[in-house]
């Protein structure tokens, strides 16, 4: 069977990780995160319909080391899905392909999610002690 | 040069003609969720810590539930359409990638109701 000019995906056992490679598995990986972690925020909606004990349930159960450690990880996922999205959509308008330019805009990727994650949960430290 | 294997041609696999729209979706949703998730974010931030009638009258304000509803429908659609890009990658069993993908639209479509509704009941018991 003649198959053998067809373009091939890496081969995943011999091929070195790279930041390309890495934050492109990383989008997927956060995409599904973010699919599961619609089942939170529904939950957050029907509790918040159904009056303030199932809210107050709700926000106990966010607000538990647990519930902070998923949402942490939840804000995490969405900032670095967000910011590599805008660089996928950037490739799909055709701008960012050369070697050099999709190293540096991955890395910027990692600060910029790593950074927005942080300032996040800063921000609602902040907005807590307010409260 | 073709991209379909000798074996696909033979069992005249390839194009349903639809790859187009279903790109074009997933580009769209991605787009309108970059300021939709953003606000979220923002605004739940803003609101750490506070007491459920806040919370409420919040999403049950005419503009917030609107928003919030165009946030549903855009992360169900998008992710409906991302997740059945996955399962089309990697599981190759004819009748468990069917099931897996009617699982997925079909929870994607209760969830998406279910916030809908959630958010309309918030908007009209707004006191
Ligand atoms: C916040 C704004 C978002 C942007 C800008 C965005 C952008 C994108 C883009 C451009 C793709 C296509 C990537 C590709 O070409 O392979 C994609 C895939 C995907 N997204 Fe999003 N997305 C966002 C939010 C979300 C959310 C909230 C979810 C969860 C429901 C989600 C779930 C997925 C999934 C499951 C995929 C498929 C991953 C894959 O095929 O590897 N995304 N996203």
């Amino acid at each position: 069977m003649i198959s053998s000019n067809r373009p091939l995906s890496p081969h995943l056992q011999v091929y070195r990780p790279q930041i390309t490679s890495t934050l492109s598995i990383l989008h997927r990986l956060t995409g599904v995160a973010l699919a599961l972690g619609t089942l939170l925020l529904t939950y957050w909606l029907i509790a918040a319909a159904s009056g303030p004990e199932a809210f107050a349930d709700a926000q106990g159960l966010i607000g538990s080391i647990l519930g902070r450690l998923v949402l942490f990880g939840w804000t995490f996922a969405l900032f670095f899905h967000l910011c590599n999205g805008i660089r996928h959509l950037a490739w799909d308008a055709g701008y960012g392909f050369e070697i050099e330019t999709t190293t540096r805009s991955g890395w910027v990727v990692v600060g910029a999610s790593v950074v927005l994650t942080l300032v996040c949960w800063v921000a609602g430290y902040v907005a807590m002690a307010g409260a | 040069m073709s991209l379909r294997s000798p074996l696909a041609r033979v069992r005249g696999l390839g194009s349903a003609k639809d790859g187009t729209s279903h790109w074009w979706a997933q580009r769209l949703t991605a787009l309108a969720l970059i300021p939709l998730t953003v606000w979220f974010c923002i605004s739940v931030i803003a609101m750490s810590g506070a007491d459920y009638v806040t919370v409420a009258t919040w999403a049950g304000s005419p503009l917030v539930g609107g928003l919030l509803i165009l946030l549903i429908v855009a992360t169900f659609y998008h992710g409906a359409l991302g997740l059945q890009v996955v399962i089309e990658d990697y599981v190759h069993r004819e009748m468990v990638k069917l099931v897996m993908l009617l699982v997925v639209k079909a929870t994607s479509l209760v969830l998406a109701l279910t916030g809908i509704l959630s958010v309309l009941i918030l908007l009209f018991s707004r006191t």
